[in-house]
C-alpha cells in the first residue's frame, strides 16, 4: 500500500505532463524506514527520450547523499510512460534495484485524463499495490 | 591501507548489511576483488567479465569512474568509492 499526498500527486502528474512527450521520472524522499514519502524531488531524464529513462550518474550521487546526509531514502521512484499504460515494463522491471521504494508509474498517453498507479518491485516480481490519497 | 566502500541497500546482503566497508588495492578492479575475498559474490554483482555491469553506477570520491579508467581506475589510500544501482527504464 501506498500513501500519498495529493498534492504529491498532482506534483508528479504535472511533472510528467510538462515532459510529454519524453518520459519523466524523479524520486519522492521521506525519512529512513517511515516508508512516508514526504519531499519531491523531480530528476532530469538523461536519456530524453519518449520510450526510455535514465537518473544522469552525478545527479543521481548528488541526491542519494543529500538523502543519506538527512537520514532519508527513496520512499517512491517514478516515472511516465508516454504512449502505454502505467504498468511496469519488462526494461523497468529488470532496472529496479531499490527493494524497499514504491515504484509509481504515470501514463500521460491520454490528453485528459493521467493514469496513476503504485507498484512494488523485489526480485523481479512485480506486485501492484493499492494507493490511498492523504491531504 | 582503507578505501572506504560505501554499499546501497541491495547488495548490503553481502556484507552482513553494513552501509559501508574498508578495502585495499591500487586500482578500482584489485579493490572489488579485495572486498570479494571477505564479502563473497559481491563482485560478480558489480563485474561481468572484463567490465563494470552497465545499470551499476561506481564512483571515486564525486566523480563517475566510466569517465576515469572503469576498472582501470587507480585508487589511494583516503578515497571513497560509491556504488549505487543506476534508476533507469522504458515502455518497453
Amino acid at each position: 500500500m501506498l500513501t500519498i499526498s495529493r498534492d504529491l500527486r498532482a506534483k508528479i502528474i504535472e511533472h510528467a505532463r510538462q515532459d510529454h512527450p519524453d518520459e519523466a521520472c524523479g524520486v519522492i524522499a521521506g525519512p529512513a524506514g517511515s516508508d512516508r514519502p514526504v519531499r519531491f524531488i523531480p530528476m532530469q531524464n538523461a536519456e530524453r527520450s519518449p520510450t526510455f529513462y535514465r537518473f544522469d550518474s552525478l545527479e543521481q550521487l548528488k541526491v542519494w547523499r543529500e538523502m543519506d546526509d538527512r537520514d532519508e531514502e527513496p520512499v517512491v521512484i517514478y516515472h511516465s510512460h508516454t504512449a502505454t499504460e502505467a504498468y511496469p515494463s519488462r526494461t523497468d522491471i529488470s532496472y529496479a534495484q531499490e527493494p524497499q521504494a514504491h515504484y509509481v508509474l504515470v501514463s500521460t498517453r491520454d490528453e485528459s485524463e493521467t493514469e496513476f498507479r503504485s507498484y512494488r518491485i523485489v526480485d523481479g516480481e512485480v506486485t501492484e499495490e493499492p494507493v490511498t490519497f492523504t491531504e | 591501507m582503507a578505501i572506504e566502500v560505501r554499499i546501497p541497500t541491495i547488495l548490503r546482503s553481502y556484507t552482513g548489511g553494513a552501509k559501508s566497508v574498508q578495502g585495499s588495492g591500487s586500482t578500482l578492479d584489485e579493490l572489488l576483488s579485495n572486498l570479494d575475498a571477505e564479502h563473497g559474490g559481491l563482485r560478480d554483482r558489480l563485474v561481468d567479465g572484463e567490465n563494470l555491469r552497465r545499470f551499476v553506477n561506481v564512483y571515486l570520491n564525486d566523480e563517475d569512474v566510466r569517465f576515469l579508467g572503469g576498472l582501470k581506475t587507480p585508487v589511494s589510500d583516503g578515497d571513497t568509492v560509491t556504488v549505487l544501482p543506476a534508476v533507469a527504464g522504458g515502455a518497453s
